[in-house]
């Protein structure tokens, strides 16, 4: 059996919609380690987010889980009862969620919100579980954060709702962090100062961090392997040195060309992938980066192309090209 | 009465939004946050300006008070020749018209449960500019042209959009009643590379073509540096240096503005593994006590005695660059090291 701390084998998830059922995962397979950071980056609605919820079975009314297993711990998370799933989450596995206000309760102070967690799970009097949030939230690098407690959300600006969440999750240090673009609304400095704290915490208690982003300047300096996403599947996986060396899938390439660097020219139009997103209630037959790819060959067109090796731990789904 | 090209369009000007602390049943005030503290800067027609600098510093507040969506403690804001803070009411109605803003979240500030169509077209029947419902149909049409949508995307709802539509469809929104000055806070964060870039492309299409005005604000420092003619760097409430696009990125000169770049992550494992990961040292500062004297001199590598006691005042140095930092002072000889 794996030795992975947790291991998503062939996940796919479905949404109904009045367009038909969107397949919003598609067959995923990832899996992450103690000590390790896994980083998944990729297109705006390719899945990242679904993914993440999927291993706490938050994806709502409207979703299904039409396949797979979510092994964490040796046990398999889409099996469990509602109590066991309840017991697991904010407490061994931990999110943060992509939008903090509407994650955050508007009308709960915000030193309750982080306190509330460490009551739950850890069975703390408010009194503790108060001062425990005090202490978190200066790990955070909330300014005044005692004296803040009692602030409510909309009193805090974008990116200390942020922090907020970020201190909830780290409440009983758990396990495994899923980090849903945890720092897009901070600044760089806080932002090193947030995802140190997370590395160091991971390397501490042998846990484990998932991080979803945007930023693939926080990939590279952050994580130990990369999985890439487009229209609901994994198109490339490598260890992060190897995928920013030798990116291999025609979306990655595309990726990584938009960046805006700090010495590229400035004030000129930034390189974009052309064509449109791709529409998850008709994808095309085959690989579903074909109406975009600018190497797209008739074979693509058959059938999905499987996720192979291209060098040691680097596996991309593609056909291949020159 | 429209401004010459070179006079400032906007200026804002030693702004202040102070929010009170309230202690006990009684609500009595026991200290204030100040979010922004003498805050001044001025843009001119047709460019763009940035605001940068930490979370929390005061950012958003800025924006708002132009916005006129909160009360300003002291300062003014002054908006085309007018002293917008000074209006109320129908006074300020034609000015809440031409400034807009497009806010971060494509997510949240999009309703859920309207159409494309009228959330594009609500402004123009809040500010009764629909004429008749063929006028109507025709200005949402060539809004969305504009942005890049499709007109046959009008009956959809947010949901079915991807985050980079959803985006335009704010910007779309935000240019209904034609305005001058578009306030974009974190307008790109939310999405990809590749959409970010897109939307990066069309703001500034837009620019060219309907001679707008940005007061723009990010955390994405690649991105600011692409966008942006100049950019100001705040700290704790304070504008702390003010410079033109290459003259910042290239030469930053206030210790704040240093640390910033220097914290930018490049996407390149191998340089990240390399280079020395500095955070900025020491404690984050109170905003209901902010240090005396510089308000980042507990932090700086470079503070000597006058930081510790006087604050420094926002200066002229070379060119148009703008700095607030002893170190640049004739007044205070650096000590040698
Ligand atoms: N509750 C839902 N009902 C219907 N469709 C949904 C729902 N939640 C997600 N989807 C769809 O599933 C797809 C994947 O969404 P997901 O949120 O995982 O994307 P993502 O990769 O996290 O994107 P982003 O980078 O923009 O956050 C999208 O097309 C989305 O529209
Ligand atoms: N309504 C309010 N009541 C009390 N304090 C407030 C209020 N709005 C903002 N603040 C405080 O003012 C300060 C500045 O907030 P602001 O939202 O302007 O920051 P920002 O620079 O936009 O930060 P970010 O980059 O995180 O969005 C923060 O300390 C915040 O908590
Ligand atoms: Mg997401
Ligand atoms: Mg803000």
């Amino acid at each position: 059996m794996s030795g992975h701390l947790l291991s998503i084998e062939d996940l796919s998830v479905t949404f109904r919609s009045e367009r038909g059922p969107v397949r919003a995962v598609h067959s995923v397979s990832l899996h992450v380690d103690e000590g390790e950071t896994l980083a998944i980056v990729g297109e705006s609605g390719s899945g990242k987010s679904v993914t993440a919820l999927s291993i706490l079975r938050l994806i709502g009314d409207a979703g299904r889980i039409d396949r797979g297993r979510i092994l964490f711990d040796g046990r398999d998370l889409l099996t469990l009862d509602k109590a066991g799933i309840r017991s697991i989450r904010g407490d061994r596995i931990s999110m943060i969620f992509q939008e903090p206000m509407s994650s955050l309760n508007p009308v709960l102070t915000v030193g309750k919100q982080v306190a509330e967690p460490i009551r739950l799970h850890r069975g703390k009097s408010w009194a503790q579980a108060m001062e425990d949030a005090a202490e978190l939230l200066e790990r955070v690098a909330i300014p005044d954060a005692r004296e803040r407690l009692g602030d409510y959300p909309h009193q805090f600006s974008g990116g200390m709702r942020q922090r907020v969440m970020i201190a909830m999750a780290l409440a009983c240090q758990p396990r495994l962090i899923i980090a849903d673009e945890p720092t897009t609304a901070l600044d760089v400095t806080v932002q090193a100062q947030i995802l140190h704290l997370l590395k160091e915490l991971t390397r501490e208690l042998r846990s484990a961090l998932i991080l979803i982003t945007h930023d693939l300047g926080v990939v590279a300096r952050y994580a130990d392997r990369v999985a890439v996403m487009y229209a609901g599947r994994v198109v490339e996986t490598a260890p992060a040195r190897a995928l920013y060396a030798r990116p291999s899938h025609p979306y990655t390439l595309g990726l990584m060309a938009s960046i805006p660097g700090l010495d590229a020219p400035a004030g000129t139009r930034l390189p974009t992938i052309r064509g449109q997103p791709p529409d998850l209630a008709n994808l095309p037959e085959g690989c579903p980066f074909v109406p975009r790819c600018p190497h797209a060959r008739a074979i693509c067109s058959s059938a999905v192309p499987p996720l192979e090796p291209v060098g040691p731990d680097h596996l991309r789904a593609c056909y291949g090209f020159e | 009465m429209a401004s010459s090209k070179d006079e400032p369009f906007l200026v804002v000007e030693d702004l202040k939004v102070h929010f009170p602390v309230t202690a006990g049943l009684l609500g009595r005030q026991v200290g204030s946050i100040k979010a922004v503290d003498g805050v001044s800067f001025a843009l001119k027609r047709g460019e763009t300006f940035s605001l940068v600098g930490e979370s929390g510093c005061g950012k958003s507040t800025t924006a708002l008070s132009v916005l006129r969506m909160n009360r300003p403690t002291a300062g003014r804001i002054i908006f085309d020749g007018t002293e917008i803070s000074a209006l109320e009411g129908a006074a300020l109605r034609p000015f809440r018209r031409r400034i807009q803003m497009v806010y971060q979240d494509p997510f949240g500030s999009l309703n859920p449960r309207a159409s494309v169509r009228d959330i594009i077209g609500e402004p123009l029947v809040v500010h009764g500019l629909a004429s008749s419902r063929a006028a109507y149909e025709a200005r949402i049409a060539e809004l969305m042209g504009l942005v890049g949508l499709l007109p046959d995307m009008a009956s959809r709802y947010p949901h079915e959009f991807s985050g980079g539509q959803r985006q335009r469809i704010g910007i779309a929104r935000a240019l209904a009643l034609d305005p001058d000055l578009l306030i974009l806070d974190e307008p790109v964060s939310a999405l990809d590379v590749s959409i970010q870039a897109q939307v990066v492309n069309l703001l500034m299409d837009l620019q060219e073509r309907l001679g707008l005005t940005y007061l723009f604000i990010a955390h994405d420092l690649s991105v600011v540096r692409h966008i942006s003619d100049r950019i100001g760097v705040m700290y704790l409430g304070r504008i702390v240096e003010v410079a033109d696009r290459d003259a910042l990125f290239g030469d930053p000169r206030h210790p704040y503005t240093q640390a910033l770049l220097a914290a930018v992550p490049t996407p390149d494992p191998e340089r990240e593994a390399a280079r020395p990961h500095t955070i900025i040292a020491g404690e984050v500062p109170s905003v209901r006590n902010p240090p005396p004297g510089c308000r980042f001199h507990p932090r700086c590598p470079n503070a000597f005695a006058p930081c510790r006691t006087d604050g420094p005042e926002l200066r002229a140095l070379e060119g148009s660059r703008l700095a607030a930092c002893h170190l640049y002072d004739a007044a205070h000889t650096r000590p040698s090291t």
